[in-house]
Parts: C-alpha cells; structure tokens; sequence
C-alpha cells in the first residue's frame, strides 16, 4: 500500500490503511528529531506557506519546525499582517502565493471548508491545519500516534472524549480516526456541548463523567472554546469544572493505566487539575513533541510524486 | 509471465557473505574500528549476518545499525513517498571505519543518500561498501570494495532478494526479466 494522496484535507476522507503509513512514517522521524543533527534534505528547495487566517501557537510553531527540518524554505503569513485587512479574498490570496511557485500551503481557517476550497482552486498541495469546528487532521494523527506507541495498539482501547465536542474540530477528525482504527469512543460533557447526534458517528455518549472515564484507557480532554462559543453554554467556569474537571479524586477511580491526553492550550483548575497536567499519566508535552513527527511524515508522504515506484534498494 | 532465474541460492549467498568478511577483515586491521551499518530493506539483514561472521573471526562482537536513506535520495517527488524504516545506530561513528551494507548496487543513488545520511550521525574515518550483488548501471562514481556477485543485467530487469529473516521459505537472489 502506497500513499498516493496531494492533499490532507480531512480524515473522514482516509482510510485506516492510510492512517497506518502515515503513524508508521512518522516513527521513523521522531528517531531524526533525537539526533544531533535533526534535519534531512527531503523538501530541499521546496516552498511552503503557512496561511493562518486564525489565530494558532503551537500548530503553527509545529508546522514551521517541522517544514525547517525537512529543510524546506516557509513563508508564514498571518491575519494581522496580511492584505486580509485591505478586503482581499481567500482565493485571491491563495492565487497570489501560488503564483510565487509555492508547493505547499498550510491553512488554518475560521470557516470549514476553506482547505478544500483551496485544494480546487491551487496546483499546490493543500494540508489543513484546522478549519473552523470541522477538521483538524494532523491533530487527530499526533493523538492516534501518541496512543499508539504508548500502548502499542488502537483497536479495542476505550477512548473517551471529554469537554467541548460541538465546536471541536480536534474531537471530530480524532473520533473519525479512532473509529476507523478501531477504537471505542465514548464522549461526554455537558449535554449543550455534546449533542446525542454524534452517536451517528459512531460512539457512545454520556452525560456523567465518572461512568464515562471508569473502563477508559486514554482519557482526552478538551479545551472549552469560549472564542466559538455565541452564547455561553452552561451555567459557569466553575459548575463546569465541579462536574466535568479531572481532579485527583476522579481519576483515582479510573483503571491504574489509563493515561490522560490534552492537544493544548491547557486551562490549569478549569478541565484539568494542575496535578494531573503534570503527573506521570499525562502525555500533554509528548503529545506536543510527536505533532513534530507526525507533521513532517505528512509532509513527507504528500512530497511523494504520482509517478510509479522507482527502483528501491538497488 | 516473466522469466525468473535464480542468480545466487542459499549456499551461494552464506559464502558470499564468508568470503566478504573475510575480504573485510583483511582490508581493516584495526578490528575495533570497524562497524556495519546496513540498509533497508535487505542490507540490513545482510549487515547483522556479516557481524555474526566477523565477530567469529576476531573474537569480539562487532556493533550493526540501520540506516535508512530514504529521507535524503534525490528522486523523492519523482515517485510514490518510499516506505521508511526506522533509523537505529547505536554507536558514534565518529573515527570509526563504517561498513555500508546493501543488498544490490544499481544507479549507486542509494550509497549516495547514504553517505549524506550518515554525515548527519558524525564523521566516520573511512567508509567502506559491501554489496551482495553488484548488477551495474551505474549513475554515479560509486563503486564497491566488497562484492558477493557481479551480475550482467538488463536496466529493465529487477532484481530481487529474498531472505529467511524477511519471511522467506529460503534464501535466494532471483532475477526477474520483462
């Protein structure tokens, strides 16, 4: 099985097998980033833009080290500095860059969708770094990545999902892999941020946390996006963190090897005790080191030319 | 259906690989210099065989890693993304006369990548190359110090390795025609 794949736009659109090379691709380049020289030429002379209409630290952080150690050239262009403000629009922007010879665009949007409309209109290859609450991709691969290789299979574990599923996009494209990986998936929070309808997606939700993380082997928390939230959702920060929070006393009635995942930024005493982000069961700063890997494996695979398979070896 | 030939059988392959450590042996005195680094998918096998042979030679263990060149070959969007293994060298290179271990020598593009690759991991004193079989068409000023097998091919002919370590009911090298 190869990957034949121009853009990553979504993972509803993947299959498991093709989840698979890009979780064992991204093994190999986690072993680069521990070497003394933690750059190989693979993108040389490559051009790669980051478009982040919205706002981003850590993704955009990510994508910028993981384009520079593939040693490719990156352009990154951000609202507050671009002709955004002078009434430009996506596509002439995109138009714009494309025409500079730029072979890769990384975009994050406020509005789904925008990564797709890019793919239509570009020759480039597009790689989606979060649209709106609909996908974030490489977030979802990082995660499965993480689960991965910490408890060496996916199929089978329970995963539950908790917090702010509605205006989640890293819930989404991590329920769509997990799914096709074979996971159980259990979503809860509080019921206006997580609708029943996501049973159609396959998983199992509940409204009362303790039965939700008790048989769980991966315990994912989720950030509440008062930034997509119109009106506020339930009562108060506080009821939100006395019934939904991880605190000590809830996970002390998990199973003792259940391991407690966070795709950042984390609200320290809001979804997740302070003592908990930083115990030994937390994979919140591996999580951060393996989004370096997974991203230059994507990078990597989408590199690959359409052309049949050369030579290997010889 | 294509023509298949068996170049080298299981006997032919376990004494090509004697008489190359053996070769290696009397090329490098210093013993404790010398380390294999082999390449996926073949060499690597290859490569730990080679030690088991050395290390019955001299009497010490010699150290073996793994080096995958795939992230710095200079064909990569020329073609489908390459499968890459895992890199595993665990020993600095550095003043050390690395082996470089492959199963079948072509354009020389991948020895190429290799010694670039292997560049990132410190700077050996000598590299040398053993290959199981070299089949020519060379692409590069590349040329082999230990070769089990010269064989006359065609470019469009493939060659093909397989080893009991890769699942293989035997060992054998078979050449495959259009």
């Amino acid at each position: 099985m190869k990957w034949t794949r121009k853009h990553l736009l979504d993972i509803e659109s993947l299959t498991a097998d093709e989840i698979t090379i890009v979780l064992d691709t991204a093994r190999a380049f986690k072993a680069v980033g521990q070497r003394a020289i933690k750059k190989v030429p693979a993108l040389r002379g490559k051009t790669i833009v980051n478009l982040f209409i919205e706002p981003s630290t850590r993704t955009r952080i990510s994508f910028e080290l993981a384009e520079q150690r593939l040693s490719a050239d990156i352009i990154n262009f951000s609202t507050e500095a671009s002709s955004f403000k002078k009434g430009e629009t996506l596509k002439d922007t995109a138009l714009n860059l494309q025409a500079l010879n730029a072979d890769f665009i990384v975009i994050r949007h406020s509005a789904s969708g925008a990564p797709h409309f890019l793919s239509r209109v570009l020759n480039a290859h597009v790689i989606n770094a979060g649209d709106g609450a609909h996908e974030h991709p490489t977030q979802a691969l990082l995660d499965t990545f993480t689960v991965r290789e910490r408890k060496g299979k996916i199929a089978g574990l329970n995963v539950t999902i908790l917090g702010d599923i509605l205006y989640s996009r890293v819930a989404r494209s991590n329920i769509w892999a997990l799914k096709k990986l074979g996971a159980n998936v259990t979503l809860c929070g509080p019921s206006t941020l997580v609708p029943k309808t996501f049973e159609q997606m396959g998983c199992r939700v509940t409204y009362d946390v303790d039965e939700a993380i008790r048989d769980a082997d991966i315990i994912n928390l989720l950030r509440i996006q008062h930034e997509r939230q119109r009106k506020t959702m339930f009562p108060s920060i506080g009821e939100y963190t006395q019934l939904f929070g991880l605190n000590k006393a809830r996970l002390a009635k998990t199973k003792p090897d259940a391991l407690v995942m966070h795709p950042g930024p984390i609200n320290r005493g809001v979804e997740i005790d302070s003592e908990i982000a930083d115990c030994d069961r937390s994979l919140i700063l591996e999580q951060v080191t393996n989004g370096l890997a997974v991203r230059m494996a994507v990078l990597f695979l989408l590199n690959g030319g359409k052309g049949p398979q050369g030579v290997a070896g010889n | 259906m294509p023509e298949t030939n068996v170049i080298l059988d299981a006997t032919a392959i376990h004494r090509a690989l004697t008489r190359i450590a053996h070769e290696i042996v009397e090329r490098n005195e210093v013993s404790e210099e010398v380390v294999l680094v082999g390449i996926p998918t073949g060499g690597d096998h290859l490569a730990a065989r080679l030690a088991k042979i050395l290390s019955g030679i001299w009497n010490h263990a010699v150290p073996v890693g793994i080096l995958d060149v795939n992230m710095h070959r200079d064909d990569l969007d020329q073609r489908a993304a390459p499968t890459i293994h895992p890199t595993v060298i665990p020993f600095d290179v550095t003043g050390k006369t690395v082996v470089l271990v492959d199963d079948v020598l072509f354009s020389g593009r991948t020895t190429r990548a290799a010694m670039d690759a292997l560049n990132d991991f410190g700077r050996p004193k000598k590299i040398q190359l053993a290959v199981l079989i070299d089949r020519g068409h060379r692409e590069l000023p590349i040329r082999a110090d230990f070769v089990g097998k010269n064989a006359p091919t065609a470019r469009d002919e493939k060659i093909s390795l397989r080893l009991v370590e890769s699942g293989a009911a035997q060992d054998e090298a078979l050449l495959m025609k259009k």
